[in-house]
């Protein structure tokens, strides 16, 4: 599995973009996938609400567990995937592609995001 | 805790074959088990329409043998173990003085004096204890077996072609709850018409130095019929969907068969007495006259899961405790089996819910089973 060269990582296993006029784009990650196994249910922070680095803002279910959806960055949700809260099988076939969730105005950014390398690393320890 | 299962966990004959696989390996009651290869969703609909194939080496063979091998396992057992003939099988448990349910068991007669009992691989050393101390004064040897057997599982409809391509036995006239000893694949193996899935299926036991083999010719056999392997995952929805109870689940020694809705296994008119006798004769009373909480299944309105240990809430009360939930891959919903007062207990009993994480979702009560395959 390889993790893309352009995004950043946080340690709870979520992927964020290069902001474009100051909007990022936040997924989980292939490796978090597919520790989870199928995602049947995913419940996405709502548009307009603040999210906070390192804070859960909503949650994953698959067949064995639920488990919290922490954000990477802090800042304003302008847009959620609701293709993947109609199809949360997207989570699993396309992470970071058609699986992303939700969409945020960063206004504070935490320091230590990983790299690619840093992250692919950090999940293979 | 035995010894077993605090050390490190135990690898299944198959277990090579696994990590070729690429499956998700987890802990299962001290074994290394695959929990899944792929998407567990996929081998769960693949036991369901086509076959799925299972390494279940962590289940625990216990071999009774001797003259009084039928009266001890009367003694030991809540079945009417002596009834049952040579070649076919019985599902029953083994309890404790106080009726509380020890293990469920499904136990084969081999010969006239020679049955095996299958223990869940967590209660196995449990049941081997108790089999060994109940034998005392009983003309009859209780054999440690767990390290004598692998077990594979080929389940779901296309599997009586499959296996039939790789023995001449007999499968037509092999019932369920049934087992015969035979070759498979040029393998011998007591070939036993048993499953915890719901569906058609066989289970394999053999030596472990010939699983390799079977699976890899099993595989090959199953190909062109859409036999995948399955994990553990898939098993749990598979049997909680057809409404098969899961021992720390829905059994536990703090429940007697009766109060799992599972008193039809207590044979009381059986010859000999029982361990447990005294107690489940009272349990029977008991559930009969001022039915405690009763088992039944719930299917969500919503899409979020329930867990074992939730609670199912009516009128902002706590009426009941989930056991086992997950989303069904047959129904497309959240399902689950949950102990519930009995005064809300009836199918389609309005207002009853389920407290996930602070929030009541809405969820309908239903007859188990879940899922009932066409015959």
């Amino acid at each position: 599995m390889s993790n893309p060269q352009q995004l950043r990582y946080s340690k709870e296993h979520e992927w964020l973009s290069a902001a474009e006029d100051g909007v990022a784009t936040v997924g989980i990650t292939e490796h978090a996938a597919n520790a989870l196994g199928d995602v049947v249910f995913v419940e996405l922070p709502q548009v307009g609400a603040t999210v906070t680095a390192g804070e859960t803002c909503g949650e994953l279910e698959s067949t064995k567990s639920v488990s919290d959806l922490y954000s990477p960055v802090t800042g304003e949700v302008t847009e959620v995937n609701e293709d993947v809260v109609a199809d949360p099988s997207l989570v699993n076939s396309a992470p970071f592609e058609g699986g992303w969730l939700f969409k945020v105005r960063v206004a504070e950014e935490p320091a230590d995001l990983l790299s690619a390398d840093e992250y692919t690393e950090f999940s293979a320890g | 805790m035995s010894s077993t299962e605090s050390a490190a966990p135990r690898h299944t004959a198959l277990d090579a074959v696994h990590r070729s696989l690429g499956a998700t390996m987890t802990d299962f009651a001290g074994w290394d088990m695959p929990l899944r290869y792929g998407s567990e969703r996929d081998e769960h609909n693949a036991v369901r329409t086509k076959a799925g194939l299972f390494d279940l080496s962590h289940m625990g063979e216990i071999t009774v043998t001797g003259p009084q091998a039928a009266a001890l396992l009367d003694h030991a057992l809540v079945g009417n173990i002596g009834a049952v003939k040579t070649g076919r099988a019985r599902y029953t448990m083994i309890c404790q003085a106080d009726g509380g349910i020890l293990d469920d068991l499904i136990v084969y007669r081999l010969a006239e004096t020679e049955y095996m009992v299958v223990a869940n691989a967590s209660n196995a050393q449990v049941v081997l204890d108790a089999l060994t101390e109940r034998a005392a004064g009983f003309d009859a040897e209780v054999r440690d077996d767990r390290d004598a057997y692998a077990l594979i599982a080929v389940q779901g409809p296309e599997s009586p072609g499959i296996l039939a391509s790789l023995t001449d036995a007999d499968l037509d006239g092999l019932k369920y709850y049934a087992g015969l000893p035979g070759t498979v694949a040029g393998v011998p193996a007591l070939i036993a018409r048993t499953g915890y899935t719901g569906e058609d299926g066989f289970e394999l036991f053999v030596k472990p130095e010939h699983a390799v083999e079977l699976w890899q010719a099993l595989t090959k056999a199953g190909e062109g019929a859409g036999l995948v392997p399955c994990g553990l995952s898939c098993r749990d929805t598979l049997r909680l969907e057809a409404g098969m109870p899961l021992y720390g689940h829905e059994l536990t020694a703090e429940l007697t068969p009766f109060d799992a809705g599972l008193g039809r296994v207590v044979k009381f008119d059986k010859e000999s007495d029982f361990v447990g006798r005294e107690a489940l004769a009272a349990a029977a009373e008991r559930a009969a006259d001022n039915p405690p909480r009763v088992l039944v299944g719930l299917v969500a309105e919503g899409r979020r899961v329930p867990r074992a240990g939730y609670d199912v809430v009516a009128g902002g009360e706590v009426i009941g405790k989930v056991t086992s939930g997950a989303p069904s891959p047959t129904l497309g919903k959240p399902i689950a089996m949950a102990y519930v007062d009995a005064a809300h207990a009836a199918p389609g009993t309005p207002g009853v819910g389920v407290d996930i994480r602070g929030t009541h979702e809405p969820y309908e009560v239903v007859a188990l089973p879940f899922y009932k395959r066409q015959k």
